[in-house]
């Protein structure tokens, strides 16, 4: 079957399987590999994006019921070559190891810092949930998204691409707010 | 105007640093082994059995490839023909890459399929007909050494039991006779259940056999890209120059990425087959059914004291359960990994530990989940073990333990079992926790609460880690000593890359081992460049597991780098016109002694060595240096941890309130990164303790197969951790450094466990404490979580 749908902004048209699960499709067919597979189950939370605008669990949404509907992936949380302060609040606080379920924690705090910009400790913990780390023990995810909510804006230029020097990115740890 | 002095953004060597790598995973960018897609690829996909212990009687795959998307259908017969049927085990063992003759675990590998994308090679999976003739399951580990138990391991000749092996440590006469001096002794039967590292990505991989140049290029899930290269050349007969393992980032390990998994063999056999790459990435299901899991250890300890709290003695013995092949992956004179460290953190007369190994209808593995070869067992052995006798002499259990630890002038300290401590301040770190958590001030509102019907828990545990494996004269991995190469290159303008055996999983050695060059050299982390994980790129080593890496791979690049130093100053001394006697180093740059001014900067130094200045008779130009380091000693880093709880007594929910951690593992190359280490094994102890275990009921059905069933903490369960620091060098390493990647998860269980039992006065029962097991516990008949469930 054929589908559409628009995908960080932009329309997209698929050929799919009618059992095509949305993680797939994205991953596979789109190669925004930034959407990880983890359980099959809803359970692991690596593989949440948005769909109109609400965090959902890839991996048990078909590709088919995501047709005419807006998806966002963390592919679009960078915008104009400026982190989302929610990305800069994940390396700032050391809110990563593995990096694997990064993407999906970076969604759901998207989606709550949008709808409570100054979420408590309570708040943050509750959203995430539903999704696990296995490297973290959480503590700094939650500081990852505190940060963010302290900084709304990121000065413009400050994270460099991935291919150049990436410690750019680590020459901004002289702005850290205190840890512990 | 007041101006507040700030740390550097970028220290030049050691120092707290945003990770270098972070920059590509928070943009979605990382590169795990399945994003990789090829062209023309193939998708593979494992049919696994249904049931534990049967014996195949017939498998028809013709429908299977009649499927019009299938091109390839493998089975152990097939592999038979080409001798891969079996590959050998880490541990002398041998497993089966597909079943040829019986089932011995549920979940076990029996039949491949390739096809053109991963839904088709599922669909054809439930094509494939297996006929099956049941046979007893053995799961109980008792069981399986009761006189007629089913015999699981009939491929081995002669074999009519399920027995792997005894093992022992220590002396057995002195301990002996220390318990039958003893004043006291207490006995206590307790489990460490098994458990899963579930890291969040899979295991898979991507084989890529070019048939013009008979390479393969295997990207995988690998903790140990060189390792695996070997054992690929040995059990394949591939060449091992035609062989490179690629290690891209990996989404957590754990452990559990340290063997060779047959997925692993069957995807290349698909590349081989079939001409094309195949890709084979498993589900969650079949990584918790089939993959190295953890512990599984039924231990019987016993502890020697006298009246007044001084412990004399250990005396252990332990059902070791393997599952259906001794796989795990330990260095190969330690049948039972490192548990011999039993003795812990404390300074006894003797002691004695055995240990036996048994096959059941499981999964095969048991080192794994960042245990250190096993020192989990030992740590929470020996800390289960001091609280039950500090219950018996109703002493409390900080004061026991500070009276029984070794004390700082008794280091280096060789323990009963003949492991050499090579640094501690024991007592500093205890004190350090106490005061932090505010233990006297706990102690007084338990008391309170107490009174008032509620019941609040404080737990504490110590431990000692033994890691960085190892000296080669002791320890080897299927004949492959345990050093690590590092190379370090310094280029023309003064950048620099250094080259490592070991791979990251998550623990920002693209930034850490940046940082150790930086130390040395004086070049900024920002400036070099870290390359790891591809062995065509890379020196021999054995990889990243036991915490191995800073102490192994660590001072090999220190060393090289120091090596890096010696030639620049020779170099120097070229440029300058001095004798390289006369020139003393500040970071980054030779200077001439007595006179500041005139030296001559790293960046200086390595354009001439590679222009054309005049070099001293025997220097060569360039500069670069490489070492394969051997280790002489293990490090052992240690900790002291405190955890509250708070248990309704209501319903058996335990709440973990706090939960504090000092830890000592020397000189931190980045506080950053040892902290989130240590939150994360903090978080580990909080999910074994409380939620995770690995039941089989009693036709040996796995009980955990998905994460709805097998449960890991979540933001919920863990608490804001308060960790403190003490810093003892480690007098052997280069630097002083002591792993830590595995500390929190080897001592954190005894300390929730410690707190659950002090909240609800029982003294012993076992992990993990589910709100059930809580319930159950206060009512006096726990559950047995090393039983199959009814």
């Amino acid at each position: 079957m054929q589908v559409t749908m628009t995908v960080n902004g932009r329309p997209v048209h698929g050929e799919i399987e009618p059992r095509m699960l949305l993680v797939h499709f994205v991953r596979d067919q789109l190669g925004l590999t930034g959407t990880h597979w983890g359980c099959d189950t809803s359970n692991c939370g690596t593989c949440v994006l948005w769909m109109d605008g609400e965090p959902v669990k890839s991996c048990t949404v078909l590709a088919a019921m995501a047709h005419g509907h807006e998806i966002r992936t963390v592919e679009d949380l960078e915008r104009d070559g400026e982190l989302d302060p929610v990305q800069q609040g994940f390396v700032e606080q050391h809110g990563l190891q593995c990096g694997f379920c990064t993407p999906g924690m970076m969604m759901t705090a998207r989606w709550l810092l949008d709808h409570n910009p100054h979420p408590s400790e309570a708040e943050i913990r509750e959203a995430i949930s539903g999704q696990i780390c296995r490297c973290t023990g959480y503590a700094n995810i939650v500081r990852a998204i505190q940060w963010a909510a302290e900084h709304p804006r990121v000065e413009p230029a400050a994270v460099p691409e991935p291919a150049a020097a990436a410690g750019q990115a680590a020459e901004r740890s002289g702005e850290e707010v205190g840890v512990r | 105007m007041t101006t507040v002095e700030e740390a550097p953004a970028v220290p030049m060597g050691f120092g707290r640093m945003t990770r270098k790598e972070d920059a590509r995973f928070v943009r979605g960018r990382g590169n795990y082994v399945d994003d990789i897609v090829l062209p023309g690829m193939l998708h593979g996909a494992v049919l696994r059995a249904s049931l534990p212990h049967a014996r195949i009687t017939r498998i028809d795959t013709s429908a299977a490839e009649a499927h019009p998307k299938v091109r390839a259908v493998i089975t152990g017969s097939m592999l038979e023909g080409l001798n891969l049927a079996w590959m050998p085990s880490l541990s002398h063992d041998v497993v089966p890459v597909l079943a040829t003759d019986k089932v011995r675990f549920q979940g076990q590998e029996v039949a491949f399929v390739v096809a053109d994308d991963r839904y088709a090679a599922r669909d054809a999976l439930e094509l494939i007909e297996v006929d099956y003739e049941p046979l007893p399951p053995v799961i109980d580990a008792r069981q399986a050494m009761a006189p007629g138990a089913p015999v699981i391991r009939d491929d081995i000749d002669g074999k009519s039991d399920n027995h792997i092996f005894d093992w022992e440590a220590g002396d057995r006469a002195s301990t002996d006779a220390a318990f039958a001096a003893a004043e006291v002794v207490v006995a206590q039967d307790m489990v460490y259940p098994r458990v899963h590292p579930a890291p969040m990505e899979t295991c898979g991989a991507v084989a890529d056999m070019d048939k013009v140049s008979g390479k393969l290029t295997m990207w995988s899930t690998t903790q140990a890209p060189h390792a695996h290269r070997t054992l690929y050349a040995l059990v394949a007969g591939l060449p091992e120059h035609k062989i490179r393992v690629v290690s891209p980032d990996i989404g957590g390990g754990f452990g559990n990425k340290v063997g060779i998994y047959p997925g692993y063999v069957l995807a290349i056999v698909g590349s081989i087959v079939t001409g094309k790459p195949v890709k084979w990435m498993e589900d969650r299901s079949e990584n918790l059914m089939s993959t190295s899991f953890a512990r599984d250890y039924h231990m019987h300890g016993e502890i020697a004291a006298t009246a007044d709290g001084k412990i004399t003695a250990l005396r252990v013995k332990v059902l070791a359960d393997h599952g259906a092949f001794n796989n795990t992956a330990q260095p190969t004179k330690f049948p039972a990994g490192f548990f011999h460290i039993f003795t812990g953190s404390y300074d006894l007369q003797a002691a004695h530990c055995e240990v036996s190994g048994v096959y059941t209808n499981k999964a095969p593995g048991g080192v794994a989940y960042a245990c250190s070869f096993r020192v989990t067992e030992a740590v929470y052995l020996v800390e289960r073990m001091v609280d039950c006798l500090a219950d018996e002499l109703g002493m409390d259990p900080a004061e026991l333990r500070m009276r029984n630890l070794l004390r700082p002038e008794q280091f280096p300290y060789t323990c009963k079992t003949g492991w050499v401590y090579d640094s501690g301040d024991y007592p500093r770190a205890l004190r350090l926790a106490m005061d932090i958590a505010g233990y006297e001030e706990l102690r007084r509102e338990q008391a309170e609460r107490r009174q008032r019907g509620e019941l609040m828990g404080i737990g504490l545990s110590f431990f000692t880690e033994t890691v960085g494996a190892g000296p080669r004269k002791h320890m080897d991995i299927l004949g492959l000593g345990m050093a690590d190469g590092a190379e370090v290159r310094v280029h023309p303008t003064g950048k620099a890359v250094v080259r490592l055996s070991v791979q990251t999983q998550g623990q920002g050695h693209e930034t850490t081992f940046a940082q150790i060059v930086a130390e040395q050299l004086g070049i900024s982390p920002q400036d070099i460049d870290v390359v790891h994980g591809d062995t065509d790129n890379t020196p021999f080593g054995l990889g990243t597991y036991g915490s191995r890496s800073t102490p192994v791979s660590g001072a090999a690049v220190a060393v090289a780098a120091q090596r890096v130093r010696d030639k620049a100053r020779i170099v120097a001394s070229a440029m300058l016109e001095v004798a390289p006697e006369d020139l003393e180093w500040e970071k980054g740059r030779w200077f001439v002694r007595g006179d500041p001014s005139v030296g001559a900067a790293i960046g200086e130094i390595a354009m001439a060595a590679h222009g054309s200045l005049e070099l001293p008779e025997g220097v060569e130009g360039h500069l670069d240096a490489e070492c394969v380091y051997d280790p002489p000693n293990l490090t052992y880093p240690f900790g002291a941890y405190i955890c509250v709880v708070d248990v309704d007594p209501g319903t058996g929910q335990v709440k973990v309130r706090r939960f504090v951690a000092v830890d000592d593992c020397g000189p931190r190359i980045n506080p950053m990164i040892v902290e989130g280490q240590v939150h994360g094994g903090l978080a580990d102890g909080v999910g074994m303790a409380l939620m995770e275990v690995m039941a089989f009921d009693t036709e040996g059905n796995h009980l955990g197969g998905s994460f709805m069933d097998y449960l890991v903490p979540t933001s919920l369960e863990c608490p804001m951790f308060e960790l403190g620091e003490t810093v003892t060098p480690s007098p052997h390493h280069p630097l002083g450094l002591k792993g830590v990647g595995e500390s929190a998860t080897v001592g954190s269980p005894p300390a929730v466990v410690n707190a659950v039992l002090d909240a609800i006065g029982v003294r012993h029962a076992d992990m993990p404490f589910t709100p059930a097991q809580v319930w159950r516990s206060m009512q006096g008949r726990p559950l047995r979580t090393d039983l199959a469930v009814e």
